[in-house]
């Protein structure tokens, strides 16, 4: 897990000149489960819309499997498909769920359907619901679509943004097992962004800690929450309130 | 084409319930007239929809192919001058038809700014093509202003998760079409109703003339003056069947061939 998938240099982002994101250095491994944990408005989503591409950083680098990418730079289309989000909020297609799951692969020129997505779609317990208008789905039926939809044409990156905010359970261990699983057995990696400690505790084999745009700590996840180096991590580990 | 005068109960001195039995009778005739008229495929009446579909259908098709995607671009992008442009279209979109036929008249009459250029792309005045001038500035604004509230009606967190999963832009505006495509159908079949219903427009940029100009509007407002009910009726009974097939088939392909990728 030594080789960086990401860099990120002097990297800075502002909304009408207001910044938001202010990381002078940071790597994110191949293969590895980075959590990103830190206070609302911190720049936790910000951080993963960088990454996926949504949209340019103000100022600062971007590298890529190898490729810099400044700020507004173009970002060749065989790249920007190696990263995938999976947003809080699920926006689906107005279609199946299998339409939905699919999307990402016909965008591709990838046959609809495989062995593989079969699989993924009875492991996310959806294959019963294959043609199901998706729209009328639960919510965690709707988020664990997202998830299929994301995985189904096997990306380099997966970035998921609080992808188990507001779900059961039952649904939080469905999507944290297949986050970890198919971690462990495509070698994907993940950026996961989380409110919740525990999970990101379970999950992580490393955690950062954002705080105003910066990051103040960033361990592998044991160390992190045994011996936290900054007080603000601590702070923020114990649920007091940090600026 | 069989032309006869109704005379209402009214017009007598007949009392209140003899008018009702001759409206109704009226309106009996002109059933019986429409369906006498659609099966004896009678020709001025044939003459008279195929022009009405030709300047509503070219004025509609004119309409889609400009208005879908510039509807779709204002939908989906903001610049600047993007609030004026929204003002100025849906202000379009409530645009007077007869004001419409005053303006195509004044441009295009042998006098006018364009009508004394005498050019061979510009329409005369009382032609068809005059007629689907006046008929497309009439229903443009309609197909684009619909066309871009569909798609200011998609979710806007989609087109990004679009492009997170890896869409280029005309795939990614494409889906969005196709997500949006109840509202741009409903674009589509506002524009025809406005079409196949307008009256003043093509009126006084057509003239109304017999076997030239002549649509089922301004033959339905000729024939009643003239006191033709049943006719009027009929001719009506035909707009109102052709509206109906034609939103039949916008509908059958909005359901059948506009899928997702």
């Amino acid at each position: 897990m030594s080789e960086a998938i990401f860099r990120l240099r002097n990297l800075r982002k502002e909304y009408q000149r207001r910044l938001v994101l202010d990381i002078s250095y940071l790597e994110i491994y191949r293969g590895e489960i980075l959590v990103v944990v830190g206070p609302n408005g911190s720049g936790k989503s910000t951080l993963l819309r960088l990454l996926n591409f949504l949209e340019p950083a103000t100022s600062g680098e971007i590298e890529f499997m190898g490729h810099s990418i400044p700020p507004g730079a173009p970002v060749g289309l065989h790249l920007r498909r190696q990263v995938t989000m999976v947003f809080q909020q699920p926006a689906l297609l107005n279609r199946s769920v299998l339409a939905n799951v699919s999307y990402g692969r016909k965008v591709r020129g990838m046959p609809a359907q495989n062995g593989a997505m079969t699989r993924l779609l009875e492991r996310l317990g959806l294959a019963s619901l294959a043609g199901s208008h998706a729209p009328n789905l639960s919510g965690g039926e709707r988020q664990r679509v997202a998830l299929a939809r994301a995985l189904a044409f096997q990306p380099a990156v997966v970035l998921l943004d609080e992808p188990t905010a507001n779900l059961d359970p039952y649904n939080v261990s469905l999507i944290e097992g297949l986050i970890r699983d198919l971690n462990r057995e495509q070698g994907t990696t993940m950026v996961l962004v989380t409110h919740n400690v525990f999970q990101a505790r379970r999950l992580g084999h490393r955690v950062a800690f954002l705080l105003n745009g910066q990051v103040v700590e960033i361990a592998p996840a044991e160390q992190f929450f045994t011996a936290p180096q900054d007080a603000r991590t601590r702070a923020f580990l114990n649920g007091e309130l940090v600026w | 084409m069989r032309r006869r005068r109704f005379l209402f109960a009214g017009d007598s001195a007949a009392g209140q319930p003899a008018q009702e039995e001759a409206a109704i009778d009226t309106l009996l005739q002109g059933l019986r007239q429409a369906v006498h008229l659609i099966l004896s495929l009678d020709p001025e009446v044939l003459e008279i929809a195929g022009l009405s579909l030709r300047v509503s259908g070219t004025a509609l098709a004119i309409s889609v192919l400009l208005g879908v995607p510039l509807g779709a671009a204002l939908g989906l992008r903001r610049f600047t001058g993007w609030s004026f442009l929204r003002l100025m279209l849906y202000t379009g979109m409530g645009l007077p038809p007869v004001v419409v036929g005053l303006f195509v008249y004044i441009l295009l009459s042998r006098n006018g700014p364009l009508g004394a250029l005498n050019a061979a792309l510009i329409p005369r005045l009382f032609t068809p093509a005059a007629m689907i001038t006046a008929q497309t500035l009439i229903i443009f604004p309609i197909v684009t202003g619909f066309t871009m509230a569909a798609l200011l009606g998609v979710d806007p967190l989609l087109r990004q998760q679009l492009f997170s999963l890896g869409a280029t832009p005309w795939q990614a505006t494409l889906t969005l079409l196709v997500e949006a495509r109840a509202g741009i159908a409903a674009a589509v079949a506002a524009g025809l109703g406005r079409a196949l219903a307008e009256v003043g427009a093509v009126m006084m940029v057509g003239g109304n003339i017999a076997g030239e100009t002549r649509v089922l509007t301004t033959a339905i407002v000729l024939e009643t003056s003239k006191g033709n009910f049943d006719v009027a009726i009929a001719l009506g009974l035909i707009l109102l069947a052709m509206a109906l097939v034609i939103n039949f088939v916008i509908l059958q392909l909005e359901e059948r061939f506009f899928r997702p990728l």
